[in-house]
Order: structure tokens, then sequence, then C-alpha cells
């Protein structure tokens, strides 16, 4: 018997169920073709002014650094300016994320490259999938658009999101997934990013930065 | 089982660790930080308990209809892509992961946190073939180089001091300057992360655990704080999920809700900095990700718990909120359980995986107060499944013939509760007298366990059972 008989074999056994019963499998294929939703937590139900500053302070909680720009136009100078301040190098790398290459690159001195990182790179951009204002958190889809290497290679990763996108809860990115890659379909990485890299592991002590990013800068463009 | 088990030497085991000066040091911030995170976190979402009940509700479901999310599960994960393995046992697991390894002639495989691994003894096998696995988790990496095992399931170095870290890195890294400053934890960060970046980079398969697997989407999840799980299967040629069964979750709603509890419980955050959900391999438009993507689907022991008193053990997230509030626990840490899941959750783990005659001593572990239940995200009632493993030992007369003995001696006082009163006031009046002076005994015969470390006080006033016969009672008698 193969080990995925018998494992089978032996849940059967253990339930007591032959696992052809109708109604256990009408009961299963119902959850998966509705998804109910569980207890989503009135933190994240408000307005959009209200998701975006519930974002911001609690992406903040956790260590990120976020700002907010008026338009995508003001984006490239706001990154700019970022960089100077931390001392870090006029060198990007991004995906091939449309509209964040459409952003006005060249109105600053920055040194653009396009691609995945293999591990050079100090600071890559990317355009995030959503933001989740419950928990400050940034959801990244992988594709040649926005790279998943981008969001863990380069010391400080930089991530813009549009005002738009902030939603309430983790509900409402599932909800946009389903739209954007159909029902049960899935990027082949969904990255949910809550500040930068951490770690308790030496003497209990909260120390950031240790495999991914050491800085994590969101910059939100309020309309576009 | 190639990681040998001293879970039977559990009593020898806990007297070392209380006598370890280094361990008592690293154990005591256990409690303003983890338990104290724990709480604040909670405190600040007010549908944490009912969130509770929630994930409660869907572990039992799922567990419910095992089979039939495991084949959707399966369906999912091939339709995009991925390989599905199915191993009864360590030895089938390890050996499928050895032959996805040989099959791309690894020599480096990178590795993410995973306890199953643990459970398999996956490192020790991949050496044995010449394979070099390296753990990339700091804590993982930093049990890893001291030859040791975790001894905690979400931060494996709890055990160990800064300066024993700062020594074990010397002895290690002994390419680097000796003269370096290491006196700071972020220096340690700061070396640690450059070394094992070269072994991120070389790497030919990277191998993650999975904290869900989700049968709507054949989606794996990994909770990490460190980015390593990401950058183990992100890199590599070959992404190999290690799972066990019941770490199945129906949809993605349901993960969510679970999602909410996990970090709260295990560090106090509301998320860990990353959530990773992986389907498949790398699509053809995609610029990066592992070329392949293998889960590997253990059961070793898992499918028998079902149905049984111990199914609700199944619920487990290993979060490690009960290994961090219990009194047991912080007062000797992981190692002394002896296998690789320790505390309460390891004390009825244990003995279900490995069978009552080797962790039939862990559920003796406990001083029933209660705190895991009451801290649990997916209310397992651990205090009832120790008791039913202590109720089994006894049964297979496993307990010492000295434990039987007073067990039997105190039963046959207790079935008869008029000599019980006579024998304990009479007992108390004598050493009431004996300890009148002093007020406290230094050492009392067939007590030795308990004087030998602190002294036993001498009663005073009357048997328990004769002050509540005598207290007011509200209301006077029924009319």
């Amino acid at each position: 018997m193969s080990a995925r008989a018998e494992i089978l074999a032996n849940i059967h056994r253990a339930l007591g169920v032959s696992g052809q019963e109708l109604p256990r499998r009408r009961g299963v294929e119902d959850r998966l073709e509705h998804a109910p939703k569980g207890l989503i937590p009135e933190r994240g139900q408000r307005d959009p002014d209200g998701l975006r500053a519930l974002f911001r302070a609690e992406a903040e909680r956790v260590g990120a650094s976020v700002t907010e720009v008026a338009t995508s136009k003001d984006v490239p100078r706001e990154i700019a300016d970022h960089l100077r301040r931390h001392n870090l190098p006029a060198e990007l790398r991004m995906g091939e994320d449309a509209w964040l290459k459409a952003l006005p690159w060249h109105t600053t001195n920055l040194d653009v490259s396009t691609g995945p990182s293999a591990g050079q790179d100090l600071v890559s951009v990317a355009h995030a999938f959503a933001g989740v204002a419950e928990s400050g958190t940034l959801a990244m889809v992988s594709g040649k658009d926005n790279p998943t290497t981008l969001n863990f290679l380069p010391d400080a990763h930089i991530v813009v999101l549009r005002a738009q996108d902030i939603l309430g809860d983790y509900e409402r990115v599932w909800q946009r997934l389903r739209t954007a890659f159909g029902k049960g379909l899935m990027p082949r990485c969904l990255n949910f990013i809550t500040g930068p890299s951490r770690t308790r592991d030496i003497a209990q002590k909260l120390l950031v930065g240790v495999h991914g990013p050491r800085k994590l800068h969101i910059v939100i463009v309020r309309e576009d | 089982m190639s990681l040998s088990v001293t879970s039977p030497q559990f009593k020898a085991n806990a007297h070392r660790a209380l006598g370890d000066r280094q361990l008592q040091e690293a154990l005591l911030s256990l409690p303003e930080g983890f338990v104290a995170g724990r709480a604040a976190a909670a405190g600040r979402l007010p549908e944490f308990e009912a969130l509770r009940d929630s994930a409660r509700d869907i572990k039992n479901h799922t567990l419910a209809h095992l089979d039939l999310y495991l084949e959707a599960y399966e369906k999912k994960v091939i339709e995009s892509g991925g390989v599905v393995h199915y191993a009864r046992d360590s030895e089938e697991a390890g050996k499928i992961i050895l032959d996805i390894c040989r099959s791309h002639r690894a020599k480096h495989v990178t590795k993410g946190k995973s306890m199953i691994s643990e459970e398999i003894g996956l490192n020790a096998l991949l050496e044995a073939n010449g394979i070099e696995a390296v753990e990339t988790d700091l804590g993982e990496y930093i049990v890893q180089i001291r030859h040791e095992t975790p001894s905690h399931i979400i931060t494996p170095a709890i055990h160990l001091t800064q300066d024993q870290i700062e020594q074990d890195f010397r002895r290690v890294h002994s390419t680097l300057p000796a003269s370096r400053d290491l006196s700071e934890p972020a220096s340690l960060l700061t070396e640690a992360r450059a070394i094992l970046r070269e072994k991120f980079l070389r790497a030919d398969v990277g191998i993650t655990g999975a904290n869900f697997l989700i049968a709507e989407t054949g989606t794996s999840i990994i909770v990490t704080n460190e980015g390593n799980g990401d950058l183990t299967q992100t890199l590599p040629k070959v992404h190999v999920v290690l799972a066990s069964i019941e770490k199945l979750v129906p949809t993605l709603e349901d993960a969510a809700q679970i999602l909410r509890l996990l970090a709260r419980s295990a560090t106090g955050q509301d998320m860990s900095a990353y959530t990773t959900l992986s389907t498949g391999p790398r699509r053809t438009t995609d610029l990066d990700g592992p070329q392949e993507y293998h889960v590997v689907l253990l059961d070793n022991g898992r499918s028998n718990m079902l149905g049984t008193e111990f199914a609700d053990m199944l619920r487990c997230i290993r979060c490690g909120a009960c290994l961090n509030h219990c009194p047991v626990y912080q007062a000797i840490g992981g190692h002394a359980y002896g296998w690789v899941y320790p505390g309460p959750m390891g004390a009825v783990l244990t003995p279900s995986l490995l069978g009552v005659d080797k962790g039939g001593q862990l559920p003796n572990a406990s001083t029933f107060c209660g705190r895991c239940e009451s801290v649990c995200p997916m209310r397992i009632p651990l205090p009832k499944m120790m008791r039913h493993w202590r109720e089994r030992e006894f049964e297979r007369h496993l307990t010492p013939a000295r434990f039987r003995f007073g067990l039997a001696l105190w039963a046959f006082f207790a079935r008869r509760p008029w000599l019980y009163r006579q024998a304990t006031s009479l007992a108390m009046r004598a050493l009431a007298r004996l300890g009148r002076r002093n007020g406290s005994f230094t050492t009392l015969p067939l007590a030795s366990g308990w004087t030998s470390s602190r002294d036993f006080p001498a009663p005073q006033g009357a048997t328990f059972q004769a002050q509540w016969q005598k207290r007011p009672r509200a209301g006077g008698k029924a009319a």
C-alpha cells in the first residue's frame, strides 16, 4: 500500500468514515466554494482616511518609516530625499511594474536599474499590491513586476503604496486576489510584510535587520 | 528516530537544569518578555477571546474532514505545478528529501525553521550523506553550531546567554579576526547575517516547514520574523516544504482567523514581520523563485491520534505560549523534556508520538495550574490530556513502585473519610507539637523531596476539613 493510501486509510479508520459519504463531501466542497468569513476585528472597519491613519500608526509601531505624498509624481523626489537623509546610495533596483516605471525618475539623480536582485543591491523599490490597516501590513505579490528577491535581499526596502489600496483586513486582500487571479488561484508568492526583519534569538533582546532588510520605508500616495 | 531521546530520564534532566546557573540566568527574562508581550497584544484586540473560539472550531472542522481536505489540497498543489509526497514516518520523509537533494546533486542545503525537521532528524541524515545542511534562523543556527537541539519551539536558543553565543561565534567563525568586538548583541547579529548570507546565495535546495497548508489554493504558509525562511525558499532552484498533515486549514479566510492569534500568542506581535504564502514553483513570467516546489506531508503517528482523547492536540499551531507560561518550563527550560517538543504541548505530544514508555514521564511535570490551557490560542485542554497520560502510565504499571505504594496508601484512607479525618488530625497535632519551637522543619522523614530545598512549615490550628465544618454558612440552614 502506498504511503498516501495508508495515511488516508488510517484517517478513515480513525474518523469512522469511508471518505465517500456525500454529506461530508458536500460540506467540504461548500466551505471551499464559499469560504465563509470568520470574525473580523472592528479595528479595520473605517473610512479611507481612517484606514490610512491606522495603517500608518501600526506600521510605525513595528519599526517601519512612513511618509505620505500627494500624488505619484512626488514619489521619486521623496525617495531621493529619503536615501540622502539615511546616507544610502542613490541607486535603486526595481521590477518591471509599469506604474512604478512611469514615475518621473529622471527628475532626480537616482540611478534606477530593473530586474530581480542577486544580492548586490543596497536599495530596492517595490509597488505594494495592498496594505492592511489592522496591523500595518504590506501585501506584496510576486512576478516580474515586483520580483520577490527585491523584498528580502537589499538592506533598505522601499515600498510605494497607493492610499486606495489600503484595506481594512486580510479578508479584503483575499477578495482582491480572487478578482486579480481567479477563485482558488494564487500568485506564486504573496508576502505579508509587517515592519523590518527582526529577532529575539540573542538573550531575548529585540534586534532589527537579521536576514531581510534592515530598513523598511513606506511611501503612501494619497491621490493617483 | 535519529535524534536521541532522553525523555525517560526526565527527573535527572530536570535536576541538572535546576543546577545549571547559565540556564537559570537565561530563563529569567521569560516572564517579562513573552508573557507580558502576549498579555499586551491580546489586550489590544477586543475580539481576541472570540477568535480563539473561531480558531478552535476551524481546526475541529478540518480534522473531522482531514481526508477530504488533504485530497483537495493535493489537487491544487499539482495544478499549480508542485509535487506532493506522503511520508508515513520519519524514515520515509527523510528518504524523500534525500532523494530530491540527490536528484539535483545538491551539496548545500539551507533550512528555514521547522520543528518537523527536528522530529525526523533531517540534519543528521543529510550530513551523513555528504550534504551540508545549514540552519538559517538565528537561534537555530546558534543551536546547530553548538551541536545542540532547540530548547524552545519558537526561540530555539532561549537557554543561552549572550556571553555563551559570543564564545561560540569566536570558536566557529575562526577565520575572522580574534580582536573583533562582539560585546554587543548587534555585532553578533551583523556577523551572523554576513555568514548566513553567503550560505543563502550558494544553496542548491531550500527546506522550510509550514505553519499552515491551505486546501482551497494549495498554498503553504510560513510565518517568520527574520526573513530567513524567505531567502531559504526563494533563492535555490528547489523549495521543499516539510509539513505534518494536521497543518491543513480549508480556506484563506480560515488561515486569517488563526494568523490573528499566532503571533500575538507567540511573541506578542500583531503579525510576525513576514507571513509568506507560497503556491507552486516559479511561473513562466517570473524572474525569481524556485524552479521546483515539493511538499512532503508527514503523518508520523498523527492519524492515530484522530478520534482519540488526544485529538485536540492536533489543533496545536506551535506558538509556544504554553511553554512561556508554564512554571515548570520556566524553571527547567526545554532540554530537560528530552526530545523535540518541550513544555505542556510537548508533555502531551511526546507520549503520543513516541509512546508512553518513552514519553510517559513528561505529563508528570505539571502542577496542573492550568495556565497553559488558559493561554492556548486553540483552546487545547492540555491539563486534561496530561491527566489522561498519567492514567495510562499508571494503568500500564510504568510508575515507580514507591509512587504506586504511596498512592495506594492514600487511596486506602481517602475511601474511609472517618479514618482519613482521624489520621490527618492526629498527624497534624503531632507535627504541630514537634515543630512548635522553630515553626518549621528542616528535615522530615519521607519528605526529603520537599525539605532538601526548603523548610516545611509546622501546621497551625485545625485541619482544613475541620475548619471548613466550622465556617459560618451563608443564609443559615435550608428552610
